[in-house]
Order: C-alpha cells, then sequence, then structure tokens
C-alpha cells in the first residue's frame, strides 16, 4: 500500500517506521526536519519537508497514487485540514484524522471523517485501570459514557 | 445583526470597529488574553479569550443565535474549522473565512464556507491596478457567479476602436458596463462608439475574460 503521513511526532514517526518495516510504501511530511531524526534507522519510506495542508507538498509525497492517508501532526485544525484536502480533493480511499479535542473529533466523525481522539480513548483505558483497582469501575464508566 | 469575529489582528480589530460603527452587535474572540485586553480598552467590552475552533468557547460567546460568523485569523487552517463547526455544530447560517493562502481559496468553497476573502489577491490586484499601462486589469471576482468586473484599454490597434457598442460582437455572458475616456465616465447604449484609450469597464464570466481582453485591447 501507498501511504502518506502528516506529522512526524512520536506517533506519525512510530506509524510509519511499522508500515514502512511491513513491507508499505510510506511518504512522511513534517515542517521541521529535525522531526524526522524520530525515524528508525534503516527507514525507507520518504520524507518531505512542507506543510500537510498545501496540495503542491501533499502531491509531492505522492498522494494521488495514496491508498491510505494520516494526519497527525499535533494541531487538531492542521489534521483537520489536511484531512479534508485528502478526502475530497484527492479521493484518497482512506483517511484518518487524529483529534485531540473530544467535541471536534464528534463533529468530524459526524461529517464523515474517520477520527481517532487521544484524549477520549486514553481517559477510558486510564480510568479503567483506577477504578478496576477500588472496584468502582460500573459506576464511573457510566458516567463517563 | 449578531456577528462573532474570530481572530484579533490588524484585521479583525478594524473589521470589529467597522461593525459596530454601523450599529451591529460584535464579539471578538481572541487566543492572546493580553490583546483581548488592549482591544477592549480602545473598542468598548466586545472582546472575549478563547479559542474559537473550540465549541465551549463557541457556546459562551452564544454562537447559536449568531447571524454570521467571520474567521479572520492569520492560520487558514483554524479560519477553516472555526466556520465548520459553526455551521455543522451551531447552525450559523453565514460563515466567512480570511484566506491567507491564495491557493486555499477554491479548496474553503469546496468545505462548505459561504465566502472567502483572500486579502493576499486583493493587494496583488489593488497593485496590478497601480500599474500604469496594464491593459486589461481584473478588478473584481463575484465568486458565487464566477463573473469578474475588468477594465480593459482600448488600444490603436483594436478591432473595436471607432465603433459603435451594436456593432461589436461581445463574448457570450459579457456586458460593457461604463466606459471612462479621460475624466468623464460614460454609461453606454447601443450607439456609443469606442475610441482608443477608453476605459472600458465590463462583467465578464471567468472563462469569457481572456476572449474580451483580445477582442478589446
Amino acid at each position: 500500500m501507498k501511504i502518506v503521513i502528516v506529522g512526524c511526532g512520536r506517533v506519525g514517526a512510530r506509524v510509519a517506521a511499522l508500515l514502512d518495516h511491513t513491507g508499505n510504501d510510506v511518504s512522511i511530511i513534517d515542517t521541521d526536519s529535525r522531526a524526522f531524526r524520530r525515524l528508525p534507522a534503516g527507514f525507507g519510506g520518504e520524507t518531505i519537508i512542507g506543510t500537510g495542508i498545501d496540495e503542491d507538498v501533499l502531491r509531492a509525497a505522492g498522494i494521488e497514487d495514496a491508498d491510505a492517508f494520516i494526519a497527525v501532526t499535533n494541531g487538531d485544525n492542521r489534521n483537520i485540514m489536511a484531512a479534508q484536502v485528502a478526502r475530497l480533493v484527492f479521493d484518497v480511499p482512506e483517511v484518518v484524522c487524529r483529534i485531540y479535542d473530544p467535541v471536534r473529533e464528534d463533529t468530524y466523525r459526524r461529517l464523515g471523517l474517520t477520527t481517532v481522539c487521544p484524549t477520549t480513548t486514553m481517559s477510558a483505558i486510564i480510568l479503567d485501570h483506577v477504578m478496576h483497582d477500588t472496584g468502582e469501575e460500573d459506576a464511573v464508566r457510566g458516567g463517563v459514557a | 445583526m449578531y456577528v462573532i469575529v474570530a481572530g484579533g489582528g490588524k484585521v479583525g480589530f478594524y473589521l470589529s470597529q467597522n461593525l459596530l460603527a454601523q450599529g451591529h452587535e460584535v464579539l471578538l474572540i481572541e487566543r492572546n488574553s493580553e490583546r483581548v485586553t488592549e482591544i477592549n480598552e480602545s473598542l468598548g467590552a466586545v472582546a472575549m479569550a478563547g479559542d474559537a475552533a473550540e465549541a465551549a468557547t463557541l457556546v459562551a460567546a452564544g454562537a447559536p443565535r449568531a447571524d454570521v460568523v467571520i474567521a479572520v485569523t492569520g492560520e487558514d487552517e483554524d479560519n477553516l474549522v472555526i466556520c465548520q463547526v459553526a455551521r455543522e455544530k451551531f447552525h450559523v447560517g453565514r460563515t466567512i473565512a480570511r484566506v491567507n493562502n491564495p491557493k486555499n481559496e477554491h479548496l474553503f468553497r469546496m468545505l462548505g464556507v459561504d465566502v472567502t476573502v483572500s486579502q493576499t489577491n486583493h493587494i496583488l490586484s489593488l497593485i496590478e491596478q497601480a500599474i500604469p499601462e496594464q491593459s486589461f486589469v481584473h478588478l473584481l471576482s463575484l465568486r458565487h457567479e464566477d463573473l469578474a468586473i475588468v477594465d480593459a484599454k482600448v488600444s490603436e490597434t483594436s478591432a473595436v476602436s471607432h465603433r459603435a457598442i451594436a456593432e461589436i460582437e461581445l463574448p457570450a455572458n459579457t456586458a460593457i458596463a461604463a466606459i471612462a475616456r479621460g475624466p468623464r465616465l460614460i454609461v453606454p447604449n447601443a450607439a456609443t462608439e469606442l475610441l482608443p484609450g477608453d476605459d472600458v469597464i465590463a462583467v465578464a464570466h471567468r472563462d469569457q475574460e481572456d476572449e474580451l481582453r483580445r477582442l478589446l485591447v
């Protein structure tokens, strides 16, 4: 698969490394060239310096032939815009977008984006652990949901 | 009207000042609280601190009763999301976004923003108009109809010079609205003759702009 990733932070670099390792054709974009240091030695994918909301940068990363697009910069709005460009302008079949703000995540999920919200996911996992130890699991989880 | 302005930079500040002067109710949302204090000192208590892309901020701002949301921050992705959240979550009837990178103008329209304002393009066209001896200038784009208002200077060698408007075969979807001849502005009729040196102000469909240029210049 051809995969374009925007944002080479911890998550972006790790996803890129895993996908590269399993034989995919990976391009990763970041505005800061130093971010690419997070990629492992022997990373076989392509690195592109630029912003993931610029159509020309996305073209240079090969988005026109991409099977999947992943937006994981540290800005919610940038991820949202990049994901919409990938889906609506370039018709990428699989587009995943990280959104920290649960309300924005909900809004864009309703609009049809595939979203991941670390805030709700992490909170649920943490509460699971804490409440499991104190036996209040059901009460609190009911409140969260 | 109740207008929410997002972004308290120069554009947001003067826009709010203007809207207030016209008697509108205005709330300006700005991320930087020091800037909010500055704005409130000069405009009265119109600004609040917050991130306008956050639903909680928009709730506090009374977005559900807003008639218009105008996003004029310096970041295109923020302006886009502010407009989309206002529309999708709060059903605001009209959203207007400033586009910093002209490349994004088309995209914003695709993504459901009602009106986009590209200051870069505006400044470029103003500079273009100020350069003397430009024979064909794009004055204004009327986005929704894909129409443009253009200014063409009729040259000595132009096929239309010394001909009456009725004799000129204009491209489809174009109309001559006015003629600037020296200090005079003429509203033409069919018998009006075009002369070399005339500035022809025409309304043209964007697709016909080039054809009109070839005909008049």
